[in-house]
C-alpha cells in the first residue's frame, strides 16, 4: 500500500471541519483496546502537539508565514484534541504515563531497527534503554502505590524489567547533544524519525511537568520531577539530531510529511474500525495541509518540493513487541554513556567527568527512582501476590493468623 | 453499548488474554534481578520523612462574625475547642452539598436506562435528592448560627473531597450504566450515615443539643437512604446474574431506545 505523497492531495483545508461533539467522541476502552491502540492515540497526541509546538515557535520568528501558519495550527489543534481526547476517563495519568512508556520503548525501537543511518540508529538505542527503565519504575509506582498490575496496561507485549538505571541516566546538558544529519545528504526516512521522536519525547516530558503534582505520595512526585528531567534530556538529544541548516519552510514541509507518515502508520495498525476511521480521516487532512504547505514551499523558496520529499512513504512504523530487539540492546549496550556527541561504554568516563558530577548532585538527598523500584520484581497480579502464598488460605477454610 | 453490566467481551488486562507473550515475559522478569537493592519501604519512609516536615492540609478559618467571636472566647474559656466542631460541619456541608449533586447525575442516567424490579424509582431518587439538599441547607444555617462562614472549605471538607473523589467520576462518566452508579451512592450513603452520626456523639459532647435533635431528623433520613441503595443494588445484580434475557428485564444496564 505504498502512498505516493505528491499525487496524493488528500482533503482541501476549507473541508476540514469540526463540531464540539465531533471532537469528544466515545473514548477507547481501558479493559477491552488493544494496548497499540493506547499506544497510537498518545503517541499521536505528542505528534500533532508538536505540530503546534514548532509552528507556534516559526511564528514567533516569520512575519510572512503567520497567515498560514495561523490556518494549519488551528486545524492541527482541533485533530489534537480529537485525538487526545480517545483518552477514556477511568485511565489514571499513572495509568497513561505507563502507555507514554510503551510508546517510548516500541515506537523507538521500530525506528532503531529502520534508522539507515547507523549514529542515529546508535541515538535511538540509547534512548530506548532509558525509557525502557522508566517503565520499570513506573510499575514498581504503581504497583505499590495502589496495588495494581501495571502489565494490565502494558498487556503482556512489553518486559517489565530494569534497563540503563534511571539514577545514572542523568547527563551534563552538553552530553546530550548529538551530531545533526546533513539535509543534503540523509535519507528522507532519517528525517521523519528524528522529528517523530522528538515529538513524541517532548510530549512524555510536558506530560510528566503537567501530572507529576497531581499526585500526593512525595516518591511519587519526586519520580515524576527525575523522569521528567530524563525527558527533557532526551527532547534535547533528539531534537538535535535535526540539521538546522534546513530553511523553516523546508521544516514545515517535512513537518507535514512527518504526520502524514504517522497518520498512515496508524491506518496500517488500527484493527478497531471506530479509530481507524479517524487515522484514515486525519492522514487525508494532513495530505491536504503537506499540499497547502507544499505550494507556499514552492512559491517562496522556488525550488521543487520533490528535492526535499520522499515519493513514496517508507513502510509504516511497527506498533507491535519488539522484546528481542530490546532484550538484545539492552545486553550488548546497558553500560553506554556518552561524552559530547560520542558514546562510549560508562566505565571508560573518567570519575570527575562532567556528567558524574551532575549525576551525583542529584542524587545526593537520595534517588527517587531507586527508592521506588528497591528490590521491585514484577510478577502477574502485583507483587503482593509473591507475598500471598506465606499466608496460607482462608480458601481452604483454614484460619490464617 | 450494547453490552451489559458484565457480558463477556474481548477483556484483555489479564495475562491469559496471551498465554505465549505473558509466559515469555514473566520468564524475563525472573531471570532479571531488581537494580537496587530494598522493599517497598523505602517508598513508606520517604513518605514518613515528608510527613514529619508537613504544615497540615490547612486551617479553619476565623468566625465570620462578632457573634461567632464571642462564642469562640466563651468556648475557649469552657476549656472546650470550637473549630473542632465548626471543622465537621463544614465538612458533612460539603459532603451533603455534593451528594445532591451524585442524585442529580443518577436521576439523568435513570432517564436513559430506566430501573428495574426492586430497582430505584424516579420518585425515591428525588426524595433523596430532596433531602440531601436540604440537609445542606440545615448545615449551612447551623454553620451561620455558630457563626461561621458556611461558604468556607474546612480541613475536614477537604478531607472528605480527597476520599469521594470518585464518586462524581463515576456518576458524570456516561459509559457507566446506572446499576454501576449505584456503586457510588452506596459509598455516599455508607459514609453519610457513619458521618451523621459521629456529628451528632460531637454535638452532644460539646452541648449543642438542639442541633444535635435537627442532626437526629437527618440521620434518620439518611438510614433510609441506605437501605433503599443497597436494596435496589442488590435487586439489580441479582437480576443481571439470573441472566435476564432481554427487554425490560435488563433495564439499569442497557440504554432504553
Ligand atoms: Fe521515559
Ligand atoms: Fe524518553
Ligand atoms: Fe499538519
Ligand atoms: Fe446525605
Ligand atoms: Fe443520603
Amino acid at each position: 500500500m505504498a502512498l505516493d505523497i505528491l499525487q496524493e492531495k488528500g482533503v482541501p483545508l476549507d473541508k476540514q471541519v469540526f463540531t464540539w461533539k465531533d471532537l469528544v467522541r466515545r473514548p477507547y476502552s481501558k479493559l477491552d483496546d488493544d494496548a497499540f491502540t493506547r499506544v497510537c492515540v498518545i503517541y499521536m497526541n505528542g505528534i500533532m502537539a508538536d505540530a503546534l509546538r514548532t509552528k507556534h515557535a516559526f511564528a514567533r520568528m516569520n512575519r510572512e508565514l503567520r497567515e498560514p501558519l495561523a490556518m494549519i495550527r488551528r486545524l492541527e489543534q482541533y485533530e489534537q484534541t480529537l485525538i487526545n481526547w480517545l483518552n477514556p476517563p477511568d485511565q489514571t495519568p499513572l495509568e497513561t504515563t505507563l502507555g507514554f512508556e510503551q510508546v517510548a520503548i516500541e515506537v523507538t525501537a521500530s525506528v532503531a531497527l529502520r534508522e539507515p543511518d547507523p549514529y542515529l540508529a546508535q541515538t535511538y538505542r540509547f534512548g530506548l534503554l532509558e525509557d525502557f527503565d522508566h517503565l520499570y519504575r513506573y510499575s514498581a509506582l504503581y504497583d505499590r502505590l495502589e496495588g495494581k498490575d501495571p502489565n494490565t496496561i502494558t498487556q503482556s507485549y512489553t518486559d517489565i524489567i530494569p534497563g540503563r538505571p534511571t539514577s545514572v541516566e542523568h547527563r551534563h546538558p552538553v552530553d546530550d547533544l548529538r551530531r545533526p544529519y546533513d539535509k543534503r545528504t540523509a535519507h528522507p526516512l532519517t528525517k521523519l524519525h528524528a522529528m517523530s521522536i522528538t515529538a513524541s519525547e517532548n510530549q512524555t516530558h510536558d506530560y510528566y511537568m503537567t501530572v507529576g503534582p497531581f499526585f500526593s505520595d512525595p516518591v511519587a512526585r519526586q519520580l515524576y520531577a527525575e523522569i521528567a528531567s530524563i525527558e527533557e534530556q532526551h527532547t534535547s538529544m533528539y531534537e538535535s539530531l535535526l540539521d538546522p541548516g534546513e530553511s523553516m519552510l523546508e521544516r514545515w514541509l517535512l513537518h507535514e510529511a512527518m504526520e502524514v507518515y504517522n497518520f498512515y502508520s496508524c491506518v496500517a495498525f488500527e484493527k478497531n474500525p471506530r479509530i481507524k476511521e479517524i487515522w484514515q480521516r486525519f492522514l487525508d487532512y494532513e495530505l491536504g495541509q503537506l499540499h497547502y504547505v507544499k505550494e507556499i514551499f514552492q512559491r517562496v523558496e522556488k525550488r521543487d518540493a520533490a528535492e526535499v520529499l520522499p515519493s513514496t512513504l517508507p513502510e509504516p512504523i511497527g506498533f507491535k513487541e519488539h522484546r528481542d530487539f530490546v532484550r538484545k540492546t539492552l545486553n550488548q549496550e546497558e553500560d553506554m554513556a556518552s561524552n559530547g556527541q560520542d558514546y562510549v561504554r560508562m566505565a571508560d568516563l573518567p570519575r570527575d567527568h562532567r556528567s558524574y558530577i551532575w549525576r551525583d548532585q542529584l542524587n545526593s538527598d537520595g534517588s527517587p527512582s531507586e527508592t521506588v523500584a528497591a528490590g521491585y520484581k514484577w510478577i502477574p497480579g502485583t507483587e503482593l501476590a509473591a507475598r500471598t502464598p506465606r499466608m496460607g488460605s482462608t480458601f481452604e477454610g483454614k484460619k490464617v493468623h | 453499548m450494547k453490552t451489559t453490566t458484565s457480558d463477556m467481551g474481548r477483556n484483555r488486562t489479564g495475562v491469559a488474554t496471551s498465554p505465549i507473550d505473558s509466559a515469555d515475559i514473566i520468564q524475563e522478569a525472573e531471570k532479571h534481578q531488581p537494580s537496587h537493592l530494598g522493599d517497598g519501604s523505602l517508598l513508606l519512609q520517604v513518605r514518613q520523612l515528608y510527613a514529619r516536615e508537613s504544615e497540615g492540609l490547612g486551617s479553619v478559618p476565623p468566625p465570620a462574625s462578632l457573634k461567632g467571636v464571642a462564642k469562640t472566647a466563651v468556648d475557649a474559656l469552657k476549656g472546650s475547642k470550637p473549630t473542632v466542631f465548626i471543622d465537621k460541619l463544614g465538612e458533612r456541608l460539603a459532603f451533603e452539598r455534593s451528594g445532591t449533586r451524585l442524585y442529580e447525575g443518577a436521576l439523568a442516567k435513570f432517564d436513559v436506562y430506566g430501573g428495574w424490579e426492586g430497582g430505584p424509582t424516579r420518585e425515591g431518587l428525588e426524595k433523596i435528592y430532596n433531602d440531601e439538599l436540604s440537609h445542606f441547607l440545615m448545615l449551612t444555617e447551623a454553620l451561620k448560627s455558630l457563626g461561621a462562614d458556611p461558604t468556607a472549605v474546612t480541613p475536614s471538607a477537604e478531607v472528605t473531597a480527597v476520599v469521594s473523589q470518585g464518586l462524581p467520576m463515576l456518576i458524570a462518566d456516561p459509559r457507566a450504566n446506572l446499576r454501576q452508579s449505584l456503586e457510588a451512592l452506596l459509598v455516599a450513603e455508607l459514609t453519610d450515615n457513619a458521618c451523621w452520626e459521629m456529628l451528632i456523639e460531637l454535638a452532644r459532647d460539646l452541648g449543642h443539643d438542639t442541633l444535635a435533635d435537627r442532626f437526629q431528623l437527618a440521620l434518620d433520613s439518611e438510614g433510609q437512604h441506605l437501605l433503599w441503595v443497597r436494596g435496589w443494588l442488590a435487586a439489580g445484580v441479582s437480576e443481571e446474574a439470573r441472566g435476564a434475557p432481554a427487554g425490560e428485564k435488563r433495564a439499569g444496564t442497557q440504554p432504553r431506545v
